[in-house]
């Protein structure tokens, strides 16, 4: 089906197993808590190779030679691969073709150029530490790394009256420069695959995230069809944006598996990850506020530097939120990007208001201050209509109710703030809070659900399950349309062999392929109503029988049943804006001494449409509310100015939030059902979680201690640097 | 320089194992590729994020940063030796239950983690976290923290994995 | 991670004489060394395991002190009951550092030999004096973030990471070295790294086929110790700056005054003048300023690590503060 028109009626709210939404455990759960689900590097494959990549030790030139005697001589090595065809660069998120190739061309420091393939993994790695690279390096002066060195490029540019008069007019008026770090997705487990290949057909098990859109990207890579490639990612380690596309050594492993006519298995070094798979970019932004007395915003200026590498399309997403968030008629956002050799900015959870958010909340909250305004209230008075510049209704908009439900759970203090006005000891404490936004996406998706003749059904796609829940909630989906319990509904997924989903990415996964699921269990409702002789929409389904009377068992006479469900996002895109909405309240305690930050509690409320498991959806907020505070406080990309390469490429100086940094999280989900945004009513949640929370943070630095800090991450040193002298 | 011979193998959950050959593996490597427990996780290999977490003689430690050749004679206990899909540990069931995982990466090092941190706990062992160095400790959620911050979660999962640390180690205590 | 000959010796007088070559080395808890060497920065041909060596015991000494043996894992001497009552630093700085999982593998001796967390240092594709002498020193124009402010070279902005040393400066603990047909040697803790001067290479005195085999506690001294370490994350970071202190009072001045610091140099560093300095003094605002004008006299930023000048005057006034009661 296509949605064109807002699903005001859904289904799902007729049937009567009372299992959507339910707050069950995960269905793969005991397998993970086991140790017994296999990830990508886990699969038993006899006689297998091990791959390591050999990666470039400069940032911009050309590979003129590579000696492979000494290295080949070495114990158990078996090849050195280097193949015009490997990849240089990961691909982009719904690519769907080939990234860049031919890796002896090198665009950033640490490119992959070629695979040292050995009988095991400890004799690979060393073999790959003597690979005899010659190469013709360009002089340093001329390669670019620095974003705010170079002349960018527009990217973008929404211009709606005259920003510069309103902020001259405004009674009050904030006009900031904030800077965010690069991010990297850091996934726990790192880029693995193993490629088998029989001569005509290849299988590869890898960590991926869109095999719908990954298998065409690894044929295209390795010149195969479609059709003779399987891919297999059932369980993948977590992936954030970072296995979006295919990656560098799952083409690797294919190509050597397909040279050598053995498997390979190829995981990349953790560092490896760190150096050639997709970071965020760094920004720096310049937010313009312009209010009346009240705190009516009548100019909304947003300006945000990315980067990228040269050639790349992708550009950090900052302003996506911007455009429709808060009200102001005079507006301007725009955005460039810098050409630079880093390694690709590409995806990693929330592109865009992962950093405009924080960004554009901090001067919102400089905006309360100055227009004597309470944060809460400020943002309450500037929730637009419709959308600022279109005039778009917003299909469903929760905003002040997650403002409200979110202060009264926090117990807000609307009254007058003044920073610096509780001590504890060596610490000052203070609150902050800031609104979330995040664009709701949906996808194209294919699922095939069957109704088998014991009475079980099986739903199967190639979508993937990085965490998010897929495989709880799409039975969840199967089990309330066929009244079936959940432990009767098998759910399968990760396997190209299956019909296309949606892949998982951009938070569209649970709407576009769960509807995919909801349309299929259409399809087969229909065939049981026929077979029961009662219309669809008397046909009440529980616990494997119709209500009463005749069991699913006795329906299906002995045959299975099957149908596919085929979803497609519609025109009703164009009709509305649909955004997940959320606020957080955050209560920090700063050292006085030392500006160490540590975040007390954290409040977060969403509306995310229709929740599909209380469970899965509370643990993708408590998430993205974790990887705000890493956002706030910890996490920070650093590059080399000399020659670009990433130093902090491991996990002890990459610093992600650690047990200790996190509190206890509440989380409030706000009761909404969006219509328009899919079939089923739901919106994303896998990012709405982190869509400005590092603000709330932020802003509770400024009222615990008078640190105006511009820049994120807030190490120590930049709070100290920020906060007055006692 | 003489070769060892390994006379004494490695127990890994209760059964024994000969050692490998290439003194380079390292005891992650060995449990995951020789051993074919690939339960225990490998996810930075330099000590930098707790995935492969396992207890060794009662003491948890990160596998990766270990050579298997040096653990003859010790007891290895994995995530797979703590339980199974049909009898899985207290611990295991308190993730479940509480969801205190998304991918799952992590999981089975957290919850090694968890399992020898209550021990410790119990030890009256202290931590950076503990407010006095002597006398009893208790299973705070900030010591829970602090003890548990050798294993990264990036799904951030943190808050559940406290909750549910927390209450298998109020059931011990009860 | 080269291939390398793995031996077990039977005694300490037998590992003494196989960590002699060149190119050998011997491991212990190995969480250092083993990250070391698959990144291919330490090499060694010959690795020898100590650890079935009998060296972990934890022992009153006859002068009222402790002899911490080489093989007692951070993990049992932070435990260790008179640790905790007489000689809190040092089990606060141990706690303070990495995690339960390498503190149960970790060292006395390995602890003290730990190597500097420099980027630079720990990626062969780089220049770094320390790692490959001559090849220069890629922190000194890149990301200094981690380095040093105090007695750095030309050569070297390093710091020598740990915590556990820095304790045991302030503590003025004794290294105890032993090499084959010689007699047990005694360093200072104080005196056992170095700086880097124009061989960064050398983090401290160890010579080729020595062994560390125990560190010693002098006898307790009254006073209040304290660790603070401040770091980027709350837990499992390495010192951005660490005070180690040990503080006493008579008659509301200040009677002792031992300190060590920890991420600002390519040692932990002790600056006797500090304690002749603030020894008589009536505890104030303006005594600890004093204090931190002497400390930071020489030291210098390297654009990321400026920081750490402003941090470490802050982080010494909070130390002096809390041991001595005053309210800043």
């Amino acid at each position: 089906m296509k949605q064109d028109q807002p699903a005001t009626d859904c289904k799902l709210d007729q049937m009567s197993q009372d299992l959507l939404g339910k707050p069950i455990a995960r269905s793969e759960g005991l397998a993970k808590v086991t140790g017994t689900a296999p990830y990508a590097a886990e699969y038993p494959v006899d006689n297998c190779l091990e791959g390591v990549l050999v990666t470039a030790p400069f940032a911009r030139g050309t590979v003129t030679d590579i000696d492979t005697q000494a290295c080949l001589a070495m114990d158990g090595v078996v090849a050195v691969v280097e193949d015009e065809r490997m990849t240089a660069r990961a691909a982009q998120g719904t690519a769907g073709e080939a990234p860049v190739q031919q890796p002896r061309t090198v665009c950033y420091w640490g490119q992959p150029i070629a695979l040292v393939v050995a009988e095991t993994f400890e004799q690979a790695r060393d073999a790959a530490k003597h690979l005899v690279i010659s190469f013709d390096a360009d002089d340093l002066d001329d390669v670019a790394f620095d974003p705010n060195a170079v002349d960018p490029e527009n990217k973008e540019s929404t211009s709606q009256g005259d920003l510069t008069r309103a902020m001259n007019e405004a009674s009050s008026n904030v006009d900031a420069r904030l800077t965010t770090s690069g991010h990297a997705s850091a996934a726990m487990e790192p880029h693995a695959a193993i490629a088998e290949w029989d001569g005509s057909k290849l299988t590869v098990y890898a960590s991926l995230q869109m095999l719908n859109y990954n298998i065409a990207e690894l044929a295209d890579a390795v010149d195969l069809e479609e059709d003779d490639v399987r891919l297999i990612s059932r369980y993948v380690g977590g992936g954030f944006g970072s296995k979006l596309g295919i990656s560098e050594e799952t083409v690797a492993a294919a190509i050597a598996a397909m040279q050598l006519e053995r498997p390979v298995r190829v995981v990349m070094s953790r560092q490896q990850v760190f150096q050639c798979i997709m970071r965020r970019s760094e920004t720096t932004q310049r937010l313009r506020l312009a209010s009346g007395d009240d705190g009516a915003l009548t100019g909304f200026g947003h300006y945000a530097l990315v980067s990228n590498l040269p050639g790349e399309e992708f550009a950090e997403p900052v302003l996506q939120s911007s455009q429709f968030l808060y009200a102001g008629e005079n507006r301007l956002l725009e955005m460039d990007v810098a050409r630079v050799h880093r390694m690709t900015a590409g995806s990693v959870r929330a592109p865009g208001e992962a950093v405009g958010m924080p960004a554009l909340e901090v001067a919102m909250d400089m905006l309360a201050e100055e227009a004597g305004v309470d944060p809460v209230e400020l943002r309450l008075r500037n929730i637009p209509e419709n959308h600022p510049v279109e005039g778009t209704p917003f299909s469903s908009h929760k905003l002040a109710e997650c403002l409200k439900q979110g202060a009264e759970a926090f117990n807000w203090d609307s009254g007058k703030r003044k920073p610096r006005h509780t001590k504890d000891g060596e610490w000052w404490i203070g609150t902050g809070m800031a609104s979330a936004a995040r664009v709701h996406n949906v996808s194209e998706a294919k699922a095939r659900v069957t109704l088998k003749a014991d009475g079980t059904a099986m739903v199967e796609t190639d979508m993937t399950d990085i965490g998010t829940g897929t495989y709880t909630i799409l039975g969840q989906v199967a089990g309330e349309m066929l009244g079936l319990p959940r432990d009767k509904v098998l759910v399968e997924l990760g396997d190209t062999q299956f019909p296309r989903g949606s892949g998982s990415g951009g938070s569209w996964g649970a709407a576009s392929v769960g509807s995919a699921v909801f349309v299929a269990c259409q399809a087969l409702r229909k065939k049981l109503a026929e077979r029961a002789g009662v219309s669809e929409d008397e046909l009440s389904l529980k616990d494997g029988a119709i209500s009463g009377g005749t069991s699913l068992v006795d329906l299906l006479d002995g045959k299975d049943l099957a149908e596919e469900g085929h979803y497609e996002p519609g025109d009703i895109d164009e009709d509305f804006v649909a955004a997940g909405f959320g606020a957080y309240f955050a209560q920090v305690r700063v050292n006085r001494f030392t500006g160490e930050t540590r975040v007390e509690r954290m409040t977060g409320a969403f509306g995310f449409g229709r929740v599909l498991n209380e469970k899965t959806a509370r643990s993708q907020c408590i998430g993205g509310m974790t990887w705000s505070i890493g956002v706030a406080l910890t996490e920070a990309l650093h590059f080399d100015p000399v020659d670009g390469h990433l130093v902090n490429c491991d996990l002890a100086e990459y610093h992600v939030p650690v047990h200790r940094d996190v509190p206890d999280l509440d989380v409030i989900m706000v009761e909404e059902r969006d219509p328009a945004a899919s079939p089923i009513q739901a919106k994303g949640i896998g990012e709405l979680g982190m869509c400005g929370g590092a603000a709330a943070i932020a802003n509770a630095i400024y009222n615990a201690c008078g640190a105006r800090v511009m820049d994120f991450p807030m190490t120590p040193d930049r709070v100290l640097a920020a906060m007055p002298y006692d | 320089m003489m070769k060892l011979e390994f006379i004494v193998p490695i127990t890994i959950n209760n059964t024994a194992h000969p050692l490998p050959d290439d003194p380079r593996t390292s005891l992650l490597d060995f449990l995951r590729r020789d051993c074919g427990l690939t339960g225990t996780k490998k996810g930075c290999d330099h000590g930098q994020c707790g995935a492969c977490t396992v207890i060794v003689n009662g003491q948890r430690i990160n596998s990766c940063l270990s050579l298997a050749v040096m653990h003859d004679g010790d007891s290895v206990t994995t995530i797979e030796g703590l339980g199974t899909p049909d009898a899985p540990s207290p611990m295991q069931k308190a993730f479940l239950e509480h969801d205190g995982f998304q991918c799952g990466y992590c999981t089975p090092g957290q919850i090694c983690s968890a399992t020898a941190m209550l021990q410790e706990i119990a030890n009256n062992m202290p931590s950076d976290a503990s407010e006095s160095l002597d006398g009893p400790i208790k299973p705070t959620p900030e010591e829970i923290r602090e003890r548990m911050s050798g294993n990264l979660c990036r799904c951030g999962a943190y808050a559940n994995i406290i909750a549910a640390i927390s209450e298998v180690a109020e059931g011990d205590a009860a | 991670m080269r291939p390398f000959q793995y031996a077990r010796p039977d005694s300490l007088d037998h590992a003494t004489q196989l960590t002699a070559p060149e190119d050998t080395m011997a491991i212990a808890g190995g969480t250092n060394l083993i990250d070391l060497m698959k990144l291919q920065v330490e090499t060694p041909q010959e690795l020898i395991d100590i650890n079935r060596l009998t060296m972990g015991e934890i022992a009153d000494t006859d002068d009222g002190g402790l002899r911490i043996g080489a093989l007692a894992t951070n993990t049992a001497t932070a435990a260790h009951d008179r640790v905790r009552s007489d000689y809190p630093l040092l089990a606060r700085a141990i706690l303070a550092g990495a995690t339960q999982q390498l503190r149960n593998k970790a060292t006395t001796g390995g602890n003290l030999c730990q190597r500097t967390r420099c980027y630079y240092f720990t990626n062969i594709d780089q220049p770094c004096n320390k790692r490959d002498p001559g090849s220069g020193c890629g922190a000194i124009k890149g990301i200094a973030r981690l380095h040093a402010i105090l007695g750095t070279s030309n050569h070297c902005i390093a710091t020598y990471p740990g915590d556990m040393a820095v304790a045991m400066a302030a503590l003025d603990a004794q290294v105890l070295i032993t090499r084959e047909g010689e007699k047990e040697r005694t360093v200072p803790v104080r005196d056992f790294h170095r700086l880097p001067g124009d061989t960064p290479e050398k983090d401290n005195v160890l010579e080729a086929g020595e062994i560390i085999t125990g560190v010693t506690l002098p006898a307790p001294v009254e006073g209040k110790q304290i660790y603070r370490k401040v770091r980027e994350r709350s837990s499992y970071a390495f010192a951005l700056v660490s005070v180690a202190a040990v503080v006493a009072m008579t008659d509301g001045r200040i009677s002792r005054a031992n300190l060590a610091f920890g991420g600002i140099a390519h040692k932990p560093w002790h600056d006797p003048r500090l304690s002749e300095l603030l020894v008589g003094e009536t505890p104030s605002a303006a005594v600890f300023d004093k204090a931190a004008d002497l400390l930071l006299e020489d030291a210098q930023g390297y654009g990321e690590n400026d920081f750490k000048i402003p941090l470490t005057r802050r982080a010494l006034a909070a130390t002096l503060a809390d041991a001595t009661g005053v309210e800043l």
